[in-house]
C-alpha cells in the first residue's frame, strides 16, 4: 500500500473509533441533565443516584472520546498536510472555534461533574451538568459546519497569489445547509445511542429483577427521550439527503444504485445488488415514485444517474484543464493578470483536472482515455454505499417502532410484565454503533475520491512522507486502541454488573448473597453506593 | 466583506496569540505534566498517588484544552506552519499522541480497578504520558531555533527532507531537558500548595532542585546558542501586508543571528531575564517555605522561558534549514486577511468566557485536596 492508502485506513480507523465513543457522550450528556434536573426540580434522591451512576458510566466513555479525538485533530497535519495547506484557511477555523467555544466548557465542567457535589449547590451543579453537555453539542455543532464544507465547499474561492484555497464568505460556511441538517441528525443519533444504552442496561437489570425502581425510572427518560430523538434521527435524516441531491448528485445516485436517470418521478430501489462491473443494479426491487419524492419533493424533477453525472464530470474535466494550464505555471511567481482571468473563470472546475494527476503528470495533455477513467473517478463504490444506506435507513425505522413500543409500555408501568421486550430492548444495544458508523461510511466514503468534494482529491491531499513512517503508526494505534477497548469495555461491564446501590433499595439488595457481578454489598459500598462513586 | 484591521496588523496580533496559547499550555497544562512526572516519586503510597492524582484530577482535562486549541489555532491561523511542523515531526507527534491520549484514561481508569498492579501500570501511564510531551515539546523548539529540513514544491506542497533521528541533536537535547526541569518546577510547585506533609516536603526538596537545574539548563542552552547557533533573516524587502507565499523572499543565515531582534527591540530582553530570575526566585521561595509565591515565580519563569525562542525568532516562525527561503514566517505564512479576523472576534468573544469560568472552577477547587474525599461516600479518583 502506498501512503495514500495508508493514510487514509488510519483516518478511517481512527475516525470510526473516535465515533463509538462520540454520540454516547452527546447522548449521555443531555440524558444526565434532564435526570439530574428532575432531581433538582423534585429533591428525591433517586433522582440524583440515577445521576451519578450514569455519570460513572459516562466518564468511563468520556474519556476514550477525548483521548481519541486529539487524534483526529492532529491526523489533518501529519497524515494530511497538503490537505491542510491548501483548505486550512477555511477549514481550520471552525475546528479553532471548536475548541475555544466547546470543548474548553466541557472539559473544564466535566472535572467538577464528578468533583463538584459536595462543593456546589444543588442548582449549581446542575448548571455545571448542562454545560458539559452544551459543550458536546457545541463541539459537534463546529465539527460538522467543517465536515460539511467537504461536503459542500461553500463562500470560498481559490487564489493564485497563496495557491490555495481562501475564504470569501464565513457566514456561508457557518450557515452551510448541509451544516445545518448534517448537526441536528448527528446530535439527534448520538441522543439515540444515550437511550438505546441507558433502556437496554435497564432492562437489563430488571431481566435479572435487580435495582427495579432506578430501572424502571431510568427507562422512562430514555423511552421518552428516545422516542423523540428517533423521530428527529429519520425526519431530519430526510432533509440531508435532500441536500445530498443538491450538492452531492454521485453520492446520491450511488446510495440509490441509480446508473440511469429514470422519467420523474423515479422510483425507489428497495433490494437490489448494484454491479459496478456492470455498471447496473440486478434483481431491483423497486417502489414506483417514491425517490422522487424523497429526493426532490417534487414529480417533476430528473434525478440524474451514474452515466449522466459521469458525462457531466467530463466537461467539467474539460473546463478544469484549461484553468490548470495557468495554474501549473504559479510557484513563487506573482500570476499575470490573464492567468488571474483564466483562472477566476475556471474556479468550480479546476479541481476536476486535479483528478488527471492520478494519471499523468501533466493534466493539460491528458488523453481522451485518461479524462474518460477520471471522469469514472468520480462515481464512489456503489454497493458499499447501496447497502450502509439501507442498513442505516432500516435501524432508524427499527428505533422509532421500540421507542414507542417502550414509551407506551412505560406509560403503562408495565416493562416487567413483558419480558420479551427486555430482551429485545438489551439486545439492541449494539445496534445503535452500527447506525451511526454506517452513516458515516455513506458520508465519508460517499465522498471519494474527493476530500473536498469538487475541489481537492483525496489522493493529492496526502503528506509526502515515507510509508514506513505511517505503517508504524497505524500498527501502533491498532494495538494501542484494540487495548484501549478492551479496558473500556472491561470497566463499563464491572459497574454496569455492580450496579448503582441505592439506599432506597438496600433491603432489597442485602436479602441476597451477592450480585451477579460477585461482589458482596459491603464491598460495592465504598465505590459506588449512595452518592458514592468513584468518577 | 471590510476588514477593519490591516493585515501586518493581524498577523502580529496572531503571532502574539499563537505565543500565548503555547504559553497558556506552558502555564496551565505544565503543572499537572509535572504533576504526572513526579508522581511515582513523590508519592510512595497508593494514598499518597491518589493525593497527588486528586490534587490535578478535576482540572488538567481544561488546561489539556489549551494544547488542542494551540493546535487549531496554528491550523486556522498559520495553516502551512500546521501542516510543515505535523508532517515534519511525524513520529515525534505520534509518540506526543499516545502520551496526550494515555493520560485521559490513565486518570479515569486508575482507580476504578483495585489491584496494585492495576494501579502501579496506571501511575506509570500517567508518569510517560507527563514527560513524553514535556521532552518532545522542548526538542521542538530546539529544532526549531536551528531550523528544520522541508521545502515546497511548486504546488506549495511541503515537503519534509529530513529524518527522525536529526531531530535528536545535542541542542535541541538541551532544550528538552530545560523544558522537563521547568516542568517538575512548576508541578512540584503546584503539589507545593495543594498538599500536607509528607508529600510537600518532597515537593518542596524536588521544586529547589528542578528551579536550581531548570536555571543553569536555560543559562547554559542561552550561551550556546549565542555562540554556535546559526540564526535566520529575511534579506529581501519584506512586504508584511502580502499575500501568503513562502517562496517570493530571500533568506540568508547568519550565527547570532537570532540576537538581532535584542538591538532591534530591546524589551524583548525581558523574556530571558524573567526565565532566570523566575527559576532563581521559586528556588528561593520552596527554600523559605513561601509556598504560593513559589507557583507565582514559576509560573513566571515559565513564561520568560517559553517567551524566549519565540521573541528571538520573530518574524521566523518555522524556518527551513534546507532551503532557508523556503522559511515560514509572520508575514507569508498566515492565514488570508478574512479568517485572521474573523478568528480575531471569535477569541475576542469567547477567550474572556473561558478564562472566567477556568477562574471560577479553580476558586470552587481551592484548598489543599480535602482527605474526606477518600471516605467512602467520597468523590475522587
Amino acid at each position: 500500500m502506498d501512503v495514500v492508502e495508508l493514510s487514509r485506513l488510519q483516518f478511517a480507523l481512527t475516525a470510526l473509533y473516535h465515533f463509538l465513543f462520540v454520540p454516547l457522550t452527546l447522548g449521555l450528556s443531555v440524558l444526565l441533565a434532564i435526570m439530574e434536573s428532575v432531581y433538582v426540580m423534585t429533591g428525591l434522591r433517586v433522582w440524583r443516584d440515577i445521576t451519578i451512576f450514569w455519570g460513572i458510566l459516562f466518564g468511563i466513555n468520556f474519556a476514550m472520546g477525548v483521548a481519541t479525538g486529539i487524534t483526529m485533530e492532529f491526523q489533518f497535519g501529519t497524515n494530511w498536510s497538503y490537505y491542510s495547506q491548501y483548505v486550512g484557511d477555511v477549514f481550520g477555523a471552525p475546528l479553532a472555534i471548536e475548541g475555544l467555544m466547546a470543548f474548553f466548557l466541557e472539559a473544564t465542567f466535566i472535572g467538577l461533574f464528578f468533583f463538584g457535589w459536595d462543593r456546589l449547590s444543588k442548582p449549581g451543579h446542575l448548571a455545571v451538568t448542562w454545560c458539559v453537555a452544551l459543550g458536546s453539542n457545541f463541539s459537534a455543532l463546529w465539527i460538522l459546519v467543517a465536515n460539511a464544507w467537504m461536503q459542500n465547499p461553500v463562500g470560498s474561492h481559490f487564489n493564485p497569489d497563496t495557491i490555495r484555497m481562501e475564504v470569501t464568505d464565513f457566514m456561508a460556511v457557518l450557515f452551510n445547509p448541509v451544516a445545518q441538517s448534517k448537526f441536528v441528525h448527528t446530535v439527534a443519533a448520538g441522543y439515540v445511542t444515550g437511550a438505546v444504552f441507558v433502556l437496554a442496561i435497564g432492562a437489563w437489570y430488571l431481566l435479572q429483577g435487580r435495582h427495579r425502581a432506578f430501572a424502571r425510572r431510568s427507562m422512562t427518560v430514555a423511552a421518552s427521550f428516545g422516542l423523540a430523538s428517533a423521530l428527529s434521527v429519520v425526519v431530519l435524516g430526510d432533509e440531508s439527503g435532500y441536500n445530498t441531491t443538491e450538492n452531492q448528485k454521485v453520492k446520491l445516485a450511488a446510495m440509490e444504485g441509480l446508473w440511469r436517470s429514470e422519467p420523474p418521478p423515479a422510483a425507489f430501489t428497495i433490494f437490489g445488488i448494484p454491479d459496478p462491473e456492470r455498471r447496473e443494479t440486478r434483481f431491483a426491487i423497486q417502489a414506483p415514485w417514491m425517490l422522487g419524492l424523497i429526493a426532490t419533493r417534487s414529480l417533476t424533477t430528473v434525478i440524474p444517474g451514474i452515466f449522466e453525472l459521469v458525462d457531466d464530470a467530463k466537461a467539467r474535466i474539460g473546463h478544469g484543464m484549461e484553468g490548470y494550464a495557468a495554474m501549473r505555471s504559479l510557484g513563487a511567481a506573482e500570476p499575470t493578470a490573464a492567468v488571474r482571468r483564466t483562472i477566476e473563470e475556471r474556479q468550480g472546475d479546476l479541481g476536476y483536472a486535479l483528478l488527471l494527476r492520478r494519471y499523468t503528470d501533466d493534466p493539460t495533455k491528458a488523453t481522451p482515455e485518461q479524462i474518460e477513467r477520471a471522469a469514472w473517478d468520480t462515481v464512489p463504490n456503489v454497493p458499499v454505499i447501496f447497502w450502509s444506506f439501507r442498513v442505516m435507513v432500516a435501524l432508524g425505522f427499527y428505533f422509532i417502532a421500540l421507542f414507542a413500543v417502550m414509551f407506551y409500555v412505560s406509560s403503562r408501568r408495565a416493562f416487567e410484565q413483558r419480558r420479551w421486550l427486555l430482551r429485545l430492548s438489551f439486545w439492541s444495544l449494539p445496534l445503535p454503533w452500527i447506525a451511526a458508523e454506517l452513516g458515516w461510511i455513506v458520508a465519508e466514503y460517499g465522498r471519494q475520491p474527493w476530500i473536498i468534494e469538487g475541489v481537492l482529491p483525496t489522493f493529492l491531499a496526502a503528506s509526502p512522507i515515507p510509508a514506513g513512517n505511517v505503517w508504524l503508526s497505524l500498527a501502533g494505534f491498532f494495538i494501542f486502541y484494540l487495548a484501549l477497548l478492551v479496558v473500556d469495555i472491561f470497566l463499563l461491564v464491572k459497574y454496569v454488573r455492580l450496579g448503582p446501590a441505592e439506599s432506597w433499595e438496600i433491603p432489597d439488595l442485602a436479602t441476597r448473597q451477592a450480585p451477579p457481578g460477585g461482589v458482596a454489598l459491603e464491598e460495592v459500598a465504598p465505590g459506588i453506593a449512595p452518592s458514592a462513586p468513584e468518577s | 466583506m471590510h476588514v477593519p484591521l490591516d493585515y501586518d496588523t493581524l498577523r502580529v496580533v496572531w503571532w502574539a496569540l499563537l505565543g500565548a496559547l503555547l504559553v497558556g499550555f506552558a502555564v496551565f497544562d505544565g503543572f499537572d505534566l509535572g504533576t504526572a512526572i513526579l508522581l511515582p516519586f513523590l508519592g510512595r503510597t497508593d494514598r499518597e498517588r491518589r493525593i497527588l492524582i486528586n490534587s490535578i484530577g478535576p482540572v488538567w482535562e481544561g488546561n489539556q484544552v489549551w494544547f488542542i486549541l494551540g493546535g487549531g489555532a496554528s491550523f486556522a491561523a498559520w495553516p502551512p506552519v500546521y501542516a510543515a511542523s505535523f508532517s515534519g515531526f511525524y513520529v515525534a507527534m505520534f509518540v506526543t499522541l499516545v502520551a496526550l491520549i494515555l493520560r485521559p484514561v490513565a486518570f479515569k481508569f486508575r482507580g476504578k480497578v483495585d489491584s496494585s498492579l492495576w494501579r502501579s501500570i496506571w501511575d506509570w501511564a500517567l508518569f510517560f504520558g507527563g514527560l513524553a510531551p514535556a521532552v518532545i515539546f522542548g526538542v521542538a523548539f530546539g529544532n526549531l531555533l536551528q531550523g528544520v529540513p522541508f521545502r515546497f514544491d511548486h504546488d506549495l506542497r511541503v515537503v519534509y527532507t529530513g529524518t527522525f533521528f536529526q531531530l535528536l541533536n545535542p541542542f535541541a537535547l538541551l532544550c528538552g531537558l530545560v523544558s522537563v526541569s521547568m516542568l517538575i518546577m512548576h508541578g512540584a510547585a503546584y503539589v507545593r500548595t495543594k498538599t500536607l506533609e509528607p508529600i510537600a516536603g518532597r515537593a518542596r526538596a524536588a521544586g529547589i532542585l528542578a528551579s536550581l537545574l531548570t536555571l543553569a539548563l536555560f543559562a547554559v542552552g542561552g550561551y550556546y546558542a549565542y555562540l554556535t547557533l546559526d540564526g535566520y533573516a529575511v534579506s529581501s524587502q519584506i512586504a508584511a501586508n502580502a499575500p501568503s507565499n513562502p517562496l517570493r523572499k530571500t533568506v540568508e543565515v547568519a550565527t547570532g543571528a537570532w540576537m538581532r531582534n535584542y538591538d532591534r527591540y530591546p524589551w524583548s530582553l525581558a523574556a530571558p531575564i524573567l526565565g532566570l530570575v523566575g527559576a532563581l526566585l521559586t528556588a528561593a521561595m520552596f527554600a523559605f517555605r513561601r509556598e504560593k509565591a513559589a507557583f507565582v515565580t514559576s509560573a513566571a519563569a515559565v513564561v520568560g522561558i517559553v517567551a524566549t525562542p519565540g521573541l528571538a525568532m520573530f518574524p521566523f516562525i518555522m524556518p527551513s534549514s534546507s532551503e532557508p527561503n523556503a522559511s515560514l514566517t509572520a508575514w507569508d505564512a498566515s492565514s488570508s486577511h478574512l479568517t485572521l479576523f474573523v478568528m480575531l472576534i471569535a477569541v475576542v468573544i469567547f477567550l474572556p468566557i473561558v478564562l472566567a469560568y477556568t477562574a471560577w472552577v479553580y476558586r470552587v477547587l481551592r484548598g489543599k485536596v480535602p482527605s474526606h474525599i477518600f471516605e467512602p461516600g467520597g468523590h475522587a479518583y
